[in-house]
């Protein structure tokens, strides 16, 4: 901590180049491509009626501040799982988590649509942190009998397969022209996303994200492990609730807007460790909202261009980079209880 | 002094079975307490719960006067600071970190480290010898260091108690010196009280004030290492009934070959030692002779030799001795002798050599 800062604030600024880049790439990118100073105009000037500005004001921003806010919210979402479960490649969706609150949602949202209303935004993130909080207690229970930390990502993965498994039945079934959209979330995807959502998404990640920067303290504690942290003067009972709570509300706030996504949880964090070479919290929880960002930003951007006009899945793109980082994880960790 | 810590009545064990029970220990400043006792006795389950990481079944833990249970975890850390088997994999975490951790119950809400915080990490790991290691990954060094690290750690918590389960294990027999060493040092200098679980009996003779002996559900006996160590009661500890232990040096022997000697060994002044050793490990039954009570040789020999001639401590062998060597001699198939001194003290053991040596059993 005390020699390494400029390499601090250097992996901030790389950072921060590429959200900036990414964010003009993005609003660039699509069927309709714009000039630097088109892109100017558009953002601080005011509305002119035109179609550009109508694409960018409200079709590709609020859709990059979804992919800034969520993406941040997912890998921060990891890390704290990663420390709960003091294992590398926990994550909210190979744990199951995603994909729980993804049924939930699932079914809340075709409950409501088969009479006729629609789900607010409120709705969709409690269905989901009840279906986050669902698998979470599952997965809890099993941790308290295996220890293998492999063996817990397997039992989450096949959770997650359960899950997605009667999400699939039930949108099947429910089949009728409003469930289209519904299919396209539970792929993965942050199309259709508007600024009323953004609004919500921004309040409820944000304030998490605030917690969490306030748990920096005890994370740093418990990643010596819990008889230390204990030792050290942390409350377990409250800081483990406290912990599955947050990331519990951050993926679930992910899976109610843009479904689930996978690998951003794990690969992240892992890549914003490597470049800052440090796991202390106050400095990773900050910078894996960042890195977060840039990668889901890029991935959307490969998501809507790579074979436009069809649109991928965000959740494709990002196994695509995600996983291969995930293996690369697994082979080469050195002395970890995997 | 009022004690740094103390039990009351303490009982301990896992999911309300009492493992042990009636544990009163009295910690008391600049004094080092440790426990010894067979595997499974529970010795790191006392630890553990005077730490409270597993609650106790009855009575309480006090810490510089008050239960410990009505502090909070915060006020515990202040006084109290731990060094536990449990393995530890920190994430690209150099030694100086890990030793920083030390400091957080005295850090602010995020956990910032001042100039001064970072000078008592400093200042612990120069007590630890680990100034070279601070800026090295935690997960490189050797347990030995790993050990060290961690205890520069328990200590720039600024404790008033340590508690240490087993801290010596896996350590080659440098670094054991090593960190107890560093552990006495601290204990002088800062007054601090220690709390630990030993495996090895002859460090936990040496390094402690008093030695709590863990059996049989309860602590069996408690004080200082000379009341431990003396008499049979360490093998009765162990219920250990093959071989022997020599609560003065601290050093076990193995079973004896019992039966009717076949080899008498003249030696003394240690000369013996090696050889009786070898018979032993070769299961050859021998008799040992003439040793003063008071020889190197003599312990040794009482716990290996089928038969030991002795004569009284400072007297010249006598007559007696004598004979009752020259009549086992007699019945040997073979005599060794590695016993090259001979003086005023031993001079019959050189009439025995004579004696073997015209039968034609000196080998």
């Amino acid at each position: 901590m005390k020699k390494a800062r400029p390499r601090y604030w250097s992996s901030f600024f790389l950072l921060f180049v590429l959200l900036a880049l990414l964010v003009v790439w993005n609003i660039n990118a699509g069927s309709v491509s714009l000039s630097g100073a088109e892109i100017l105009r558009i953002l601080f000037s005011p509305s002119d009626g035109s179609t550009e500005f109508g694409i960018v004001r409200t079709l590709r921003l609020p859709r990059i501040c979804a992919a800034v806010i969520l993406g941040g919210g997912l890998s921060v979402s990891g890390f704290l799982l990663q420390t709960f479960f003091a294992n590398p490649i926990a994550g909210p969706f190979v744990l199951g988590i995603s994909s729980g609150a993804k049924l939930v949602v699932s079914l809340v949202m075709i409950s409501l649509l088969s009479r006729g209303l629609a789900a607010s935004s409120a709705a969709l993130i409690g269905a989901a942190f009840v279906g986050a909080m669902l698998s979470m207690g599952f997965i809890l229970l099993i941790s308290q009998r295996v220890k293998r930390m492999s063996m817990l990502v397997v039992c989450g993965v096949m959770i997650g397969y359960i899950c997605s498994a009667v999400t699939d039945f039930a949108v099947t079934f429910a089949e009728d022209s409003n469930i289209v959209n519904l299919h396209n979330w539970s792929m993965g995807s942050f199309s259709g996303i508007y600024w009323d959502s953004v609004a919500v998404m921004a309040a409820v990640v944000g304030i998490a994200m605030a917690m969490a920067f306030f748990l920096s303290k005890p994370i740093g504690a418990y990643q010596m492990g819990e008889v230390y942290a204990q030792n050290m003067g942390v409350n377990i009972r409250a800081f483990r609730l406290a912990l599955i709570l947050l990331s519990s509300v951050l993926s679930a706030c992910v899976t109610a807007f843009a479904g689930p996504i996978s690998f951003v949880g794990i690969a992240v964090p892992h890549l914003v460790k490597s470049l800052f070479r440090t796991a202390k919290p106050l400095l990773i929880i900050p910078a894996c909202f960042f890195g977060g960002a840039v990668f889901c930003l890029f991935c959307d951007l490969i998501a809507r261009t790579a074979f436009a006009p069809t649109e991928v899945s965000i959740s494709s793109v990002t196994a695509v980079f995600g996983a291969p980082v995930v293996i690369y994880m697994m082979v080469f960790q050195r002395g970890k209880n995997l | 002094m009022q004690d740094a810590l103390y039990t009351e009545n303490l009982a301990v064990g896992y999911s309300g079975q009492v493992l042990i029970e009636d544990i009163c220990l009295h910690l008391r400043r600049g004094e080092i307490m440790t426990l010894i006792g067979p595997n499974g006795s529970g010795k790191s389950t006392i630890l553990r719960s005077v730490i409270r990481q597993i609650s106790p079944i009855r009575g309480a833990v006090y810490l510089d006067g008050r239960p410990m249970d009505r502090m909070t975890a915060l006020e515990t850390a202040k006084r109290l600071s731990v060094l536990m088997t449990d393995r530890v994999h920190p994430e690209l975490m150099t030694c100086r970190d890990v030793t920083a951790t030390g400091r957080y119950p005295y850090t602010g809400k995020l956990g910032l480290l001042t100039a001064e915080d970072w000078e008592k990490v400093d200042e612990a790991l120069a007590l630890v010898h680990g100034e070279d290691l601070a800026d090295r990954d935690f997960s490189q060094i050797s347990d030995g260091q790993r050990q060290r690290i961690l205890l520069a750690r328990a200590i720039c918590q600024e404790p008033e108690v340590i508690v240490l389960d087993e801290p010596t294990s896996f350590l080659d027999i440098r670094y054991k010196l090593e960190l107890l060493s560093i552990l006495k040092d601290m204990v002088r200098r800062r007054g601090l009280a220690v709390l630990m679980s030993l495996h090895e009996l002859d460090l936990a003779q040496k390094i402690s004030d008093r030695v709590a002996c863990v059996h049989n559900h309860a602590i069996e006996r408690c004080g200082p290492p000379e009341e431990i160590f003396s008499g049979g009661y360490i093998l009765e500890l162990y219920d250990a009934v093959r071989g022997s232990y020599n609560p003065d040096f601290g050093c076990l022997e193995l079973e004896s070959p019992g039966g009717a000697p076949r080899v008498f060994v003249i030696g003394g002044g240690g000369s013996g030692i090696a050889l009786y050793r070898r018979l032993q490990r070769q299961g050859i039954p021998f008799a040992a002779g003439v040793l003063h009570k008071n020889d190197l040789d003599y312990p040794v020999a009482q716990a290996l030799a089928s038969k030991v001639v002795f004569e009284q401590a400072f007297a010249p062998i006598g007559d007696e001795a004598f004979r009752r060597a020259a009549d086992m001699l007699d019945s040997c198939e073979k005599v060794l002798c590695p016993l090259s001194g001979f003086g005023p003290m031993n001079e019959k053991n050189l009439l025995l050599k004579e004696l073997a040596e015209r039968a034609g059993k000196l080998a």
